[in-house]
């Protein structure tokens, strides 16, 4: 039997993250992630595995590519300012569908925003951040626990659907320390299907293959296209590959919403937040329910409908000014009212907070 | 020619405009890689985006086509993954220079095991004769029309600074010491960076008046200086120039992947603790 322990998110990020057989990282320090960084210093070369700290998150982004593609299972972790700067080279790897995990532990932004405080503010620079159409996988933990199992889903999603995979954190989750066992993890193992033809086999640098790897559109051979038919294929079969896993992507929480009728939609540190109050307003008789999404993209359209149905109204908390809401508004499709609450003054939505929202509507 | 066995001869004609000399830089990296035996299943040639870092596309073996300027971040993480296999980078002046200046700086002070072959043709090519950090000082380009007025870098000094343990540069015209520069270069175990003047007709060559591909190799024959006779040269003689020849050898630095895996073996061994 497992020892419980205590620890802090990031730290679950790093065993996690071992734990599914990451041997590189490659990162630039930035607050609320840094943690990472320095446990996995000391560990990955105890395991084999290599460290390093490159110049900037660009460099790192790009090293990670680079160790991935020569047959390492790789990694990278920073925080807002860090991961807007990743963009360009996560679409590259994107294009060029190679397995890696980013870890974002968010805060206060735009800019250097106020340092470090949290916030949730990069739901939409996760889905659209890099340029052009491009398939994303984002999880978004609550827990430190969740942290862990996450990060371990992170990496099999990532290899089996060849794609980047985005670990999107926050402050609170990132820096809270919480009492947890760690799952056997064969308990974790994802299970999926081989996905066919829509993911060719990764062929690693090394292997006497002699591939070509671009982030131009290209053929199957791996080599720059201009012909608009194989660019059409090409870049509809990159999305789909992801799109037609949903189901299998989509990972979410119920709580109370059998007879709900106020429900709350919330997603990392806020929906612990959200489910206190939800608690608070069953004590007094209401009828409210929480939707906890773990995944916030591919966007889980079906259980936001579904719960829309049965549903008057939904609110989706945010520690941003309405990045999900929007999203939740277009899954609802006018089957109930939606409302959006915002808190962008760097500090966590609190429940009593969010039970006076639930007994406003 | 001798390494055809290095060419994706499939790929061929390439896209370079007639009089390029970015073909002659590729030739003189296969002869290179020929003379030196190079196992063409262990190595991955790494370029940035560029007229030049379509040169990969040509070679037969692991090649990995990145983003502007980033190759060298790219290499590093290969090259840590896999220091068994020969890294080369080959990518143009502007990706190097601006763009990537920040990580070719730091994959010099690292000292690590990638060969790095700089296609200087002192413009833009790709994005059509913009100027670069590399080009010289009241030259032309098309956002330079009354002629560049920064000054240029000279990136054998930069890198050599920043801790590369091979340096060389060489041009299109002096083809036997591109070869062998190249060739020491890729049996050289730290960061080993060879700069090639490369003429761009269409671009560079057109703006600045300066005739046919000939005519430009002509004008590396002329500004180029050996290292020796530019010992004898005062600086006012040397204004124009270019320095060509072997600046800097030395395999006594560490090279960084060999420390890395020293550190993984010492922790192994169970000879640290924190
Ligand atoms: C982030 C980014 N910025 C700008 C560009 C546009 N761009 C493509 S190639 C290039 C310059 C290439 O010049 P150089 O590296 O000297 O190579 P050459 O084409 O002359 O061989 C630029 C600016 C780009 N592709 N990506
Ligand atoms: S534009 Fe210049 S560098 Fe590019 S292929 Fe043509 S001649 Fe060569």
């Amino acid at each position: 039997m497992p020892e419980p322990r205590l620890m802090q998110g990031n730290e679950a990020c790093v065993q996690g993250a071992l734990q599914a057989g990451l041997r590189f990282f490659a990162g630039y320090p930035i607050t609320p992630s840094t943690e990472i960084a320095e446990m996995l210093a000391e560990r990955l070369p105890r395991v084999g595995g290599r460290f390093i700290q490159m110049e900037d998150e660009i460099a790192s982004m790009a090293a990670v590519v680079g160790a991935s593609l020569a047959g390492m299972r790789a990694m990278t972790a920073t925080s807002g300012p860090g991961f807007s700067l990743k963009q360009e080279n996560l679409g590259y790897a994107a294009v060029t569908e190679t397995p890696c995990v980013v870890v974002n532990v968010q805060r206060v932004g735009p800019s250097t925003g106020m340092p470090t405080s949290p916030a949730q503010g990069d739901v939409m620079q996760a889905r659209w951040g890099t340029h052009g159409d491009h398939p994303v996988v984002v999880f978004c933990p609550c827990s430190v626990l969740e942290t862990y199992t996450l990060t371990v889903r992170a990496f099999a999603v990532a290899d089996e659907l060849r794609v980047p995979v985005v670990l999107l954190s926050d402050e609170v989750v990132g820096h809270m320390r919480e009492r947890v066992v760690l799952p056997d993890p064969g308990i974790l193992d994802p299970g999926q299907q081989p996905c066919g033809g829509e993911v060719p086999p990764l062929v690693r640098f090394g292997e006497g293959r002699r591939v070509m790897v671009t982030g131009l559109y290209h053929d199957d051979a791996g080599f720059w296209t201009e012909n608009p038919e194989v660019a059409d294929k090409f870049i509809r079969r990159l999305c789909a590959k992801v799109e037609k896993r949903r189901r299998e992507l989509t990972l979410v929480e119920r709580w109370y919403l059998e007879d709900a009728d106020v429900v709350l939609v919330a997603y990392g540190s806020v929906a612990r937040s959200a489910l206190r109050a939800v608690r608070m307003a069953r004590e007094m008789g209401k009828r409210a329910g929480l939707l906890r999404l773990a995944t916030l993209w591919p966007f889980p359209r079906e259980e936001v409908e579904s719960v829309a149905a049965g549903a008057s109204v939904m609110i989706v908390p945010e520690m941003n000014l309405g990045q999900l809401v929007g999203e939740v508004e277009r899954a609802a499709g006018g089957r109930c009212r939606v409302v959006g609450y915002s808190r962008v003054d760097s500090q966590l939505i609190r429940p009593d907070e969010l039970l006076d929202v639930l007994e406003g509507v | 020619m001798q390494g055809l066995c290095y060419v994706r001869r499939e790929r061929l004609p390439h896209l370079w405009c007639a009089g390029c000399g970015h073909g002659i830089v590729l030739g003189a990296v296969i002869r290179a890689m020929d003379r030196i035996g190079l196992d063409q299943d262990r190595a991955v040639a790494v370029s940035g985006i560029g007229c030049s870092s379509r040169a990969v596309g040509y070679l037969d073996m692991d090649a990995l086509h990145t983003t502007h300027g980033r190759a060298l971040a790219f290499a590093t993480g290969i090259k840590l993954a896999r220091p068994d296999l020969t890294v080369i980078v080959l990518a143009g002046d502007g990706d190097l220079a601006a763009i990537g200046g920040n990580h070719l700086i730091h994959a010099a002070r690292r000292n690590i095991g990638i060969t790095c072959v700089c296609f200087n043709n002192g413009i833009y090519g790709m994005t059509s004769g913009q100027y670069s950090p590399l080009t010289p000082t009241g030259a032309r380009a098309s956002t330079a029309p009354y002629g560049h007025l920064e000054r240029e870098f000279d990136l054998c000094r930069v890198v050599q600074a920043a801790g590369a343990s091979y340096v060389a540069r060489s041009t299109t015209y002096h083809i036997h010491q591109t070869i062998e520069y190249v060739a020491r270069a890729l049996r050289h175990h730290g960061f080993a960076f060879v700069e090639v003047l490369s003429q761009c007709p269409t671009y560079f060559g057109r703006g600045n008046r300066m005739g046919d591909p000939v005519k430009m190799l002509q004008w590396y024959r002329e500004r180029a200086v050996t290292l020796a006779q530019a010992q004898r040269m005062d600086p006012e003689e040397l204004r124009g120039r270019v320095v060509i020849g072997e600046f800097h050898r030395d395999e006594g630095v560490p090279e960084y992947t060999r420390s890395y895996l020293d550190l993984v073996a010492r922790l192994a061994a169970g000879g640290e603790s924190r």
